[in-house]
């Protein structure tokens, strides 16, 4: 951590949003991360990402479990709502934050322990249910803020610091994502803003459970020769399965592509997913055959990135309950309350 | 290659940094050469004489003044005058002006070191014993020549110093006026410099020629003369009205020796340099109550500077532009005013603008006296043009810019004299040149074998996060200086007008300094390209992407750089194929980049740059 306060100084030419802000404005407090955390880029790319897509901070409310991953959200949108969790149990009280009030984005942010680990159950249901959100795991393969224990991602044969190999298969959580019908799922690494701030905000303007399992070298414990989730290991195998470009209402769509080379999808509120296929002809829209992609490549040794899976016409777990429009926590005592005349009639129903 | 492949139009596009692009790069950076991160620190690199600002700044902050008096003492010989009055190149070239409103107050803090420092006598240096037995003319004991006895003094050289005036000091004494620069500041630091020994002041004595000062046998001469002439308005009305219309220079000369107490009560200074601006503010300290100040140019084209003339304004002096000066109106034998034709500028096609005339009305001003401040000249009556010394076109000497020598070897020009007027400064720095120059040449060099500075780059770390300077930021605005009262400073001219920095006002502009001296130094070998130093930094000066054409590259970083003067750092080819590109126009030197960095990959390392000065040369070379 550094013990300066991030000066306000900014670049005099620093672009400014829809909204009149700046990236900057999307800031949280200073970072306590070790230097050169992987989590801290992810921070970097959320705060891109919400400023390109004009986001107002106070629409915006993120979630988090324990690690040090779920950390992050202090570092970042600083003028957004926010709920540090207990270990594992981000998923249902976003779940509840989302079904109280479903006019905010919501951002779940944890680790691959807080997710893989103690939190596979919460994991696996949020994601059945449809819930409306963005949930990334910022996937080191340990446990950081416990000082480095392989987590449940770690893969079969990785090495610790020490050489000691780990002995147990690992969760992949994407595979594990497109089993619980997640409609989008999609895989990045940190050290690719590139790759990473596209897939957030295509993310975001998703309606249903979007998943990003985000490979995030941690320095202190898992970034030596014998990772599988460090910067080298993760570069020299990366295998992209296509680039994205998001195009919201604002943004003009340029350029004419080659028959074939691209994919355009478009979401439910209108933005456009284009996605440049890269190498071998990939179908983002088929979860089946994308099941199949994965556990192939990942046999081979290849960590697969990029748009894994999305399904535009999503429905999310709002409309499958069929609540009203209006956020439950602007209704009053006696929208919410029909009294007992209103119950007894609902139970008559019933019998 | 570890990142992923990009089809070749994706490649070239500027929204995808990170992605190589085809084309010639650049090469990467040689930080080994001293002059650049020399030009990363824009005070130290602005200011003729180099002197190195960041470092006397930290020096105030920690309240070590004499330190920080010495510091600048061996740079630009006079801290205390230039503390006031210096021209100050290094502020509109200060970072903190493209980072914020205002540059740092460099100029100011420099007094501070010479107001609260202790008695410093004892660390200057000392003529020795036994004289080298060479002996110097130097003639004109401004700062010119004043830097020079100073620099060769200490080597043992007799100096025989020359001036017309009773006293030294050149137009520090005899123009400057007093509330700006009180005399007793001027006779403390020549006091330095006769206190080093080996300086003979041969005053009240002018040199009427360079042949006969030749033929007294000396080993070199310096020329420091200035440029004693004041330029003459000829338009009609000029001789009849002799009586009170007077030359600016010679008329600031007269109130500074005390011959002149009184001026008319209208009074219309004619001219927009800075010697106008002191014309106007003295005439309004003796007795002009309506003093006006009449340029041709437009108000923003004036050559004083900014400063001078908000002083000038402040003092109820009101600046009129566009206003050529046409005759002089008098009536029996007396000034009654200024006649002025109204002009307007035009532009012709290559940019070059003309001062035409409106066709309004002309405009009278009547007024008791008028001084001319329209610039100065040179003159050289005492030099003989048969002696091998050449005159160019515009009847200056030939003078070599590196080496002050004239095209008579062992002769010496510098400060006003040499390239025209400019300021005390420049005379300074020009004086050093000159005495490098005076010094191999006597002991029979090659003057054209400049010494090379002397450069030191260490690193700052001390632990994990800190570092040995204070690499926390001040968001705090310029702080004013404080002035004395108007009501006292309009009555007496030799009332100075600023107080100066208090020592806590002080402290807290010194920590506007951005310490530009403490570089960022990249070592690809030790990147890992985990991107922490580009999401911290502030202002987004670090782009990790594919190498390029600098143009092109300029326009594709986190954010543009479009500010040509300010070099881009480029590193080597790093694991992924990309470089790292810093551009260095407007990084806060915060070290945050260094704190995140996991590897040390980046340091922060000051960089300390001493010019070379005839005085520091080794004893063997004498
Ligand atoms: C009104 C005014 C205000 C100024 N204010 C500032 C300011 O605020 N800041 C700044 O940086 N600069 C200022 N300047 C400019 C500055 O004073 C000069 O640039 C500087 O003094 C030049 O130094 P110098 O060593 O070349 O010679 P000068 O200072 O001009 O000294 C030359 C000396 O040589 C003597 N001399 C000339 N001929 C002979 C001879 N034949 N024999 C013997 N002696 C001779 C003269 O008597 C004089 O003393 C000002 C100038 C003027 C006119
Ligand atoms: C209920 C509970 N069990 C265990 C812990 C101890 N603990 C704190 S963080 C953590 C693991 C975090 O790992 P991960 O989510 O991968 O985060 P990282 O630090 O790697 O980013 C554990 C086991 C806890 N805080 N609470
Ligand atoms: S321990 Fe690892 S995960 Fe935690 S902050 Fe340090 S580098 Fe990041
Ligand atoms: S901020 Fe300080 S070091 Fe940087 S240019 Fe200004 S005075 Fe010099
Ligand atoms: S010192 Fe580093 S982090 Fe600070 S402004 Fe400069 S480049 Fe950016
Ligand atoms: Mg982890």
């Amino acid at each position: 951590m550094t013990h300066i306060a991030k000066p306000r100084f900014r670049h005099p030419k620093l672009p400014v949003n829809a909204l009149g802000f700046t990236r900057r404005d999307y800031e949280g407090a200073v970072s306590t991360l070790c230097a050169g955390c992987g989590h801290d880029s992810i921070s970097g790319a959320i705060i891109q990402a919400c400023f390109e897509l004009d986001l107002p901070p106070h629409r915006l409310a993120k979630l988090s479990g324990i690690g040090c991953s779920s950390k992050t959200p202090t570092y970042f949108l600083g003028n957004s709502h926010g709920f540090n969790s207990v270990h594992g149990r981000m998923p249902s009280v976003l779940t509840g934050a989302n079904l109280a009030n479903r006019d905010l984005v919501y951002l779940g942010v944890s680790g691959d322990g807080d997710s893989a680990s103690i939190g596979l159950g919460q994991f696996a249901h949020c994601l059945r249910r449809g819930v409306d959100m963005v949930y990334i795991v910022e996937n080191n393969g340990v446990y950081g803020l416990t000082k480095g224990q392989f987590s449940a991602t770690a893969d079969q044969g990785a090495k610790d610091r020490r050489g000691g190999a780990n002995p147990d298969a690992a969760v992949d959580l994407p595979s594990l994502a497109l089993l619980m019908g997640a409609t989008f799922v999609a895989r990045s690494f940190s050290g690719d803003k590139a790759q990473l701030v596209p897939l957030i905000k295509a993310a975001m303007r998703h309606r249903g459970a979007a998943f990003i399992d985000c490979i995030s070298p941690c320095v202190a414990f898992n970034n030596h020769a014998g990772s599988t989730k460090s910067f080298d290991f993760v570069r020299e195998h990366n295998e992209a399965v296509n680039f994205l470009d998001v195009f919201t209402g604002r943004d003009e769509i340029t350029a004419d592509y080659e028959e074939g080379t691209v994919q355009e999808i478009v979401q439910h509120d209108g933005s456009v997913l284009r996605l440049k296929k890269l190498g071998a002809d990939y179908d983002a829209t088929d979860p089946v055959a994308a099941l199949a992609y994965l556990q192939s490549h990942q046999t081979a040794g290849e960590v697969v990135t990029g748009l894994i899976h999305v399904k535009a016409a999503a429905e999310d777990l709002h409309a499958r309950m069929e609540t009203v429009e209006a956020p439950l926590s602007s209704l009053d005592e006696a929208e919410l309350c029909p009294g007992a005349d209103a119950l007894a009639a609902i139970n008559a129903a019933l019998r | 290659m570890a990142t992923f492949d990009v089809p070749e139009d994706e490649a070239a596009s500027s929204d995808h940094p990170g992605r190589a692009i085809s084309g010639p790069g650049m090469a990467p950076t040689d930080v080994r050469d001293p002059n650049y991160f020399h030009k990363v620190v824009d005070c130290q690199w602005a200011c003729p004489a180099h002197t190195p600002v960041p470092e006397y700044i930290r020096l105030i902050a920690q309240e070590r003044y004499s330190d920080a008096y010495i510091v600048n003492w061996r740079s630009n010989v006079f801290p205390g005058i230039l503390g006031r009055t210096c021209d100050r190149p290094c502020e509109p070239a200060c970072r903190r002006g493209r980072v914020e409103a205002e540059p740092v107050a460099i100029c100011r803090l420099k007094r501070v070191a010479a107001d609260y420092k202790d008695d410093i006598e004892g660390r200057l240096p000392r003529a020795p014993e036994a004289p080298n037995g060479k002996r110097i003319a130097l003639v004109g004991a401004g700062p010119a020549s004043l830097t020079v006895a100073r620099d060769l003094a200490p080597l043992g050289y007799e100096l025989v110093l020359f001036d017309g005036e009773a006293k030294g000091g050149g137009m520090i004494r005899s123009q400057i006026p007093r509330f700006r620069l009180p005399e007793s500041v001027i006779d403390e630091e020549l006091g330095y410099i006769y206190g080093i020994g080996g300086i003979e002041t041969r005053y009240g004595e002018r040199v009427e020629s360079l042949k006969g000062l030749l033929a007294e046998g000396f080993d070199a001469v310096f020329v420091g003369t200035g440029a004693p002439r004041g330029r003459d308005l000829d338009v009609p009305g000029r001789r009849e009205a002799a009586d009170n219309i007077h030359i600016g220079i010679d008329w600031l000369a007269n109130v500074a020796f005390g011959h002149v107490d009184r001026i008319g009560e209208r009074v219309i200074v004619l001219g927009g340099g800075n010697t106008a601006m002191d014309c106007c503010r003295t005439a309004r300290r003796l007795g002009g109550k309506e003093v006006h100040v009449v340029v041709r140019s437009g108000f923003e084209e004036m050559k004083a500077s900014p400063w001078e003339k908000e002083d000038a304004m402040h003092e109820g002096i009101p600046i009129h532009n566009f206003l050529t000066p046409k005759a002089f109106t008098h009536e029996a034998g007396r000034l009654t005013g200024v006649l002025f034709e109204k002009v307007a500028p035009q532009f012709d096609d290559n940019g070059r603008r003309r001062l035409v005339p409106t066709g309004e009305p002309d405009l009278h001003m009547p007024c008791d006296d008028v001084l001319v401040a329209i610039g100065q000249e040179n003159a050289f009556p005492w030099i003989e043009r048969d002696i091998g010394l050449d005159f160019d076109e515009w009847d200056m000497p030939k003078v070599d810019s590196t080496t002050h020598q004239s095209t008579l070897p062992g002769v010496f020009f510098g400060g006003d004299a040499a390239f025209g007027p400019k300021n005390i400064i420049w005379a300074v720095a020009h004086g050093h040149e000159a005495a490098i120059s005076i010094d191999l040449h006597c002991r029979g060099e090659d003057i054209s074998q400049r010494p090379p500075p002397l450069v030191n780059l260490a690193s700052q770390k001390m632990g994990l996060h800190e570092w040995s300077y204070d690499n926390a930021i001040s968001e705090d605005q310029r702080y004013q200086v404080p002035w004395r009262d108007q009501a006292i400073t309009l009555n007496d001219v030799s009332a100075e007008v600023e107080l100066g920095f208090d020592r806590d006002l002080a402290f807290r502009e010194t920590q506007r300094c951005l310490n530009c001296d403490v570089q960022t130094v990249f070592t690809d070998s030790l990147c890992i390209e985990c991107d922490a130093c580009v999401d911290i930094c502030p202002v987004d000066c670090i782009t990790f992407t594919g190498n390029g054409p600098e143009m092109e590259l300029r326009q594709r970083l986190n954010a543009p750089a479009d500010n040509p003067e300010q070099d881009l750092y480029v590193s080597g080819e790093l694991k992924t194929g990309r470089i790292m590109v810093k551009d260095e126009d407007i990084c806060l030197h915060c070290g945050l980049c260094a704190e995140r960095c996991p590897t040390g990959a980046w340091d922060m390392q000051k960089f300390l740059l001493d010019m070379a000065h005839a005085t520091d040369q080794p004893a063997c070379r004498r």
